[in-house]
């Protein structure tokens, strides 16, 4: 029936056009330099108009329809399951199952009576609502051929409509935000506030718990269950990696945006900026794979020769690649605010006889320093958001610790970890996931509002 | 960037008097040394980095896009395959072909008996080899009845062998007559010669070097635990002094276990297994039978090593012996692994392809493209050419760089949450990974587009209004049109992200386990990062090779696509 709707709007829609546009063509008799706007625009106005009728009509009448049919059917919903929500929406799927034909075990009679009358109400409706549409689309054809005349200002109507168009478009992104916080904040509510849900913790144990093992809420037969929801070691698993890396990432990233603005020839850099590039290029799960699988042995070889006990998931392999993953990310940022430097500050410190490390050093990292800083900034909140490299490189054990050697997890290992395969909404742990997914949310919000507050607050204005 | 280095450049020459002050200026220069250097380092260690991670992925996929076959006679008999001569294609899909397969097997080899030895035959070959046959018999009923030659796939472990990852294979010439005394079950091998004195030479060594390596880790853990271990440390002294024993008696009969490097003695036409040596005689199990019992001259029989012990590898003994035994003969035939690019996951890593997961990358991105390019353009005409200076449209761009910023997994609650269970559509589809992906992409699209509507000059707008267009018509006449290469460039970068993005997918589902190639957007579906991952986890060796195959070819789209970024960058970009 939808697709019958659709195919009577594309038709009523490329009617609408040809009509006004014909219309605007006569009226204007062969001159149409007399009409306010060209007869394709009094076209484009009908079938807009026509367009956005059907649309809505479709909208507000569909919904109607479908609700109107499930109604229908829970007439006939078995007496005994009549105030249990769960079941009888159970039964209401049944019902759509069985009259969409894909489920045939038509054994109850409540079932296939339920079904019938779903199935009669929705074919009156959509029928009615077609018509409805047909009847809806014709009038308006008709009000946007009647409207054409020469003073009418179809352009500009048609204008407007195009301009509310892309400004939702724009507004998508501000969907998208509301999207990401309804669903985190929602779901983190729940987790903690919701009283159906059982073994939540408190908000206090979540922030400053010291234990992580959410695995053994998913049995609620066990009786006493000792579940953990302390998010303390995730957070230090989490910093303990980031750390490495911005150790690794940030010297190299630095050094290398220095030598690339201040030192290189044009010919080095035109190598060295794509080998940047490439490296920013490469997906995680890449990276990952290369962490798991070369550079975790690797590690854990070179420690046995020396008498340590590396864990084969340990903090520094997965460090150290996430490290290379963010060597681009600072060395292009750093590139940026290094180049933005006035070239009259560092032929100043050349003129008091400086070398050209004295200048970098003493005059243009300082004038840089708001846009390095951010550069940081974002390079973190990048590297505690990252993934792949740690779900495949580093562990599951949530231990609270700060040795690089040990295996340790991470915010987003466990969210993947929770969230990939069977899940049911109602448990703690699927909603410790969304908790996670907030915190995490909150704090690479919070890096990055910073940067932009540190480069604003104290960007030096030089012209 | 020559203004700099002219500069710099003035400044080499040092020419001072003063020795205190020289030394100070030599320290300086010194200095500017070791910085520049420490640049030259970074940059040397990314790009080493790079290196690394290339060839070791290049040189690990290698192997997997070559695969295997045993080309022997297939008999295909009617009465196996269809007894009541109906040549339905029912009938033939039903029929048993692996146990066609099997027949075919035995002959190649015959005389293979007992459980165990038949089941390490057939075991060379995968499961995928009798479906191949099925499609063939399916496509050409008229070779019922004949015996035709055909290339049978090789298991993942047998043809990782063929490709060296399991042990090399060693011979050595013999000068003694053998004498073998049976030709099946247990044989034992006399030679009048010294053969097997060196590797008895050898296995005895291996012991000693074995028994002092225990020493040494009795000495290590006696350091680091003291009392605790005590029991522990004897046991390995213990171990020590017998292996220690063993090398010190030169004609004690050394027994052969999986640890060691495996020996074998190729002789009339068979091939027998070593479990027990001494310096002029071997005993242990025929793998494949002897022809006789009679005497082999010199050179006639073969000492055949197996270097990597049996118990450090995937392939056994016996599969490498029949291996051996088919690759001598020339029945093994080596092609380029097509079958990799044209089929779907399978749970057989010789059999696993990444059509599948290639197919529901370019849906999903069909997807993200329909959606992000229209509404990523418009969003951009909006806040570059429309938009008043407001709060309203402070708080866009606001939010526009802060969703760049968002870590991609929250993206991926957000499709779980929103999309799948707020809408209800469905799990581990490319609609909704498209959607996801959309989403995330979003940003970046919208500032290049920006970025690229920015670079047309005002003339052009100026010129067209002052000609009487509206600013619609202005925009959309002339400015777009002129900004369009730059924007194809942003969506291709943009799309070439999405296309390496996983984490967000495995939020939604698009992990499980899928055989068949997607057919629509609502349809089950994974893509290729995803693959990667699921693979990468998988404990089969051979999958290790296929996850950099993938990997291989992953980047490979993504090196295209980068490319077509900037060829179109270089082709068309116009500057004012």
């Amino acid at each position: 029936m939808t697709a019958y709707y659709l195919v009577a709007m594309a038709l009523l829609v490329v009617a609408g056009f040809f009509t006004a546009r014909s219309r605007a063509f006569s009226i204007a008799g062969g001159h149409p330099s007399v009409l306010h706007s060209l007869p394709q625009y009094h076209g484009l106005y009908t079938a807009v108009l026509i367009f956005a009728g059907m649309l809505a009509l479709f909208a507000l009448g569909d919904p109607l329809v479908n609700w109107l049919a499930r109604s229908a059917a829970l007439k006939n919903l078995p007496p005994e399951l009549a105030g249990d929500t769960l079941r009888s929406e159970a039964f209401l799927r049944d019902v759509i199952n069985v009259s969409s034909g894909s489920f045939s075990s038509t054994d109850k009679s409540e079932l296939a009576a339920a079904a019938q009358s779903y199935q009669h109400v929705k074919t009156i409706g959509s029928w009615v609502l077609l018509l409805a549409g047909l009847v809806l689309g014709g009038a308006l054809l008709m009000f946007g051929s009647w409207r054409v005349s020469r003073r009418f200002r179809a352009r500009n109507a048609f204008e407007r409509a195009v301009e509310i168009v892309l400004m939702a478009c724009a507004a998508i992104a501000i969907l998208t935000t509301v999207g990401i916080l309804f669903s985190l904040i929602g779901e983190t509510y729940r987790f903690f506030f919701d009283p159906a849900i059982k073994g939540k913790p408190g908000v206090l144990d979540f922030l400053l718990g010291t234990e992580w093992n959410p695995q053994a809420a998913m049995r609620a037969d066990q009786g006493e269950i000792s579940t953990a929801y302390g998010f303390l070691p995730l957070l230090t698993g989490t910093l303990l990696i980031t750390t490495i890396a911005v150790l690794v990432a940030g010297p190299l990233g630095l050094f290398s945006a220095i030598y690339l603005s201040e030192y290189a020839s044009s010919r080095t850099r035109a190598i060295f900026k794509p080998v940047l590039e490439i490296l920013a290029g490469i997906p995680t799960v890449v990276l990952g794979f290369f962490a798991a699988l070369t550079v975790a042995p690797y590690i854990r070889g070179w420690g046995e020769y020396f008498g340590l006990d590396i864990a084969s998931e340990s903090a520094l392999a997965a460090g150290l690649v996430m490290g290379m993953m963010i060597i681009p990310f600072i060395s292009s940022l750093s590139d940026d605010v290094i180049n933005a430097v006035p070239q009259s500050l560092r032929d100043g410190a050349y003129a008091l006889g400086a070398t050209r490390s004295e200048t970098i050093k003493q005059v243009v990292l300082p004038a840089a320093l708001p846009g390095i800083v951010a550069a940081f900034m974002l390079a973190i909140s990048r590297a505690i958001g990252e993934t792949m490299i740690v779900v495949m490189a580093a562990g599951l054990a949530a231990n609270l610790t700060f040795n690089p050697l040990d295996a340790v997890t991470t915010i987003t290992v466990q969210i993947k970890t929770i969230l990939v395969g069977d899940q049911e909404f109602d448990s703690a742990k699927t909603l410790a996931a969304f908790a996670l997914g907030f915190v995490l949310f909150f704090i690479t919000l919070a890096l990055n509002f910073i940067a932009l507050r540190v480069v604003r607050r104290y960007r030096e204005q030089y012209e | 960037m020559s203004e700099r280095a002219a500069t710099a450049k003035a400044l080499d020459v040092p020419r001072v008097k003063d020795p205190k002050k020289a030394a100070l200026l030599r320290a300086r220069y010194r200095a500017e040394a070791r910085y520049r250097s420490y640049g030259v380092i970074s940059l040397a260690i990314s790009t080493a980095f790079l290196i690394a991670l290339m060839s070791n992925i290049m040189m690990t996929a290698w192997p997997a896009f070559w695969s295997h076959y045993l080309v022997i006679d297939v008999p295909l008999k009617a009465e196996s395959i269809d007894p009541e001569n109906t040549r339905t294609q029912d009938v033939l899909r039903s029929a048993d072909y692996m146990a066609v397969v099997r027949t075919a097997l035995d002959e190649a080899i015959p005389g293979i008996e007992g459980r165990v030895a038949r089941k390490q035959l057939r075991e060379v070959l995968s499961s995928g080899a009798a479906d191949d046959v099925r499609s063939l018999v399916l496509a050409d009923p008229g070779l019922i009845g004949k015996t035709v030659k055909l290339p049978l796939l090789l298991s993942d472990d047998a043809d990782l062998f063929m490709k060296g990852v399991g042990t090399r294979v060693e011979r050595t010439a013999t000068r003694g007559i053998a004498n073998p005394s049976a030709t099946a079950g247990e044989a034992t091998i006399l030679t009048s010669g010294d053969d097997f004195a060196p590797l008895l030479t050898e296995i005895k060594k291996k012991a000693a070097e074995r028994a002092a390596a225990l020493r040494q880790q009795a000495d290590r853990f006696e350091v680091h635990s003291g009392q605790g271990a005590h029991d522990s440390v004897a046991q390995l002294r213990a171990e020590a002094d017998e292996l220690q024993k063993r090398y010190d008696s030169p004609d004690f009969e050394e027994v052969l276990d999986s640890s060691v490097p495996s020996v074998l003695i190729e002789i009339n036409d068979g091939l027998v297994k070593a479990a027990r040596i001494t310096g002029r005689a071997v005993t242990g199990d025929v793998l494949i039978p002897l022809k006789s019992t009679d005497p082999a001259q010199a050179g006639a029989w073969r000492i055949v090593t197996y270097t990597t012990p049996e118990s450090s590898r995937a392939v056994g003994d016996r599969k490498v012996a029949f291996l051996d035994r088919f690759a001598n003969a020339g029945m093994i035939e080596k092609t380029f692994n097509w079958r990799f690019f044209s089929s779907g996951d399978s749970r057989e890593p010789e059999l696993a392809g990444i059509r599948g997961a290639i197919v529901g990358s370019v849906l999903t991105l069909f997807v993200t493209l329909g959606l992000c390019l229209p509404i990523g353009v418009m969003a951009a005409i909006y806040l570059e050419e429309f938009a008043p200076k407001n709060r309203f449209t402070d708080f866009i761009e606001i939010n526009i760089n802060n969703l760049a910023a968002v870590p991609s997994i929250v993206f991926g609650l957000l499709g779980l949450a929103v999309f799948l269970n707020f809408f209800g559509l469905p799990r581990s589809a490319p609609l909704v990974g498209g959607l996801v992906l959309a989403l995330l992409v979003l940003p970046t699209i919208i500032i290049s587009a920006r970025a690229a509507l920015r670079a047309v000059p005002p003339s052009i707008r100026e010129g067209a209004l002052g000609i009487g267009a509206s600013k619609q018509q202005a925009i959309f006449h002339h400015v777009l049109p002129l900004a369009t290469p730059g924007i194809m460039t942003g969506s291709i970068i943009g799309m070439a992200h999405a296309l390496g993005e996983t984490a967000p997918l495995l939020m939604i589902g698009m992990v499980a386990f899928i055989v068949d190639v997607p057919k629509s957007l609502t349809e089950a579906a994974t893509v290729l990062p995803v693959q990667i991952y699921l693979w990468s986890d998988l404990p089969e060796v051979a999958f290790k090779y296929k996850t950099a195959a993938a990997i291989v070819v992953l980047l490979v789209l993504l090196f295209l696509m980068n490319g077509a970024a900037i060829w179109l960058r270089r082709r068309f970009e116009r500057r004012w």
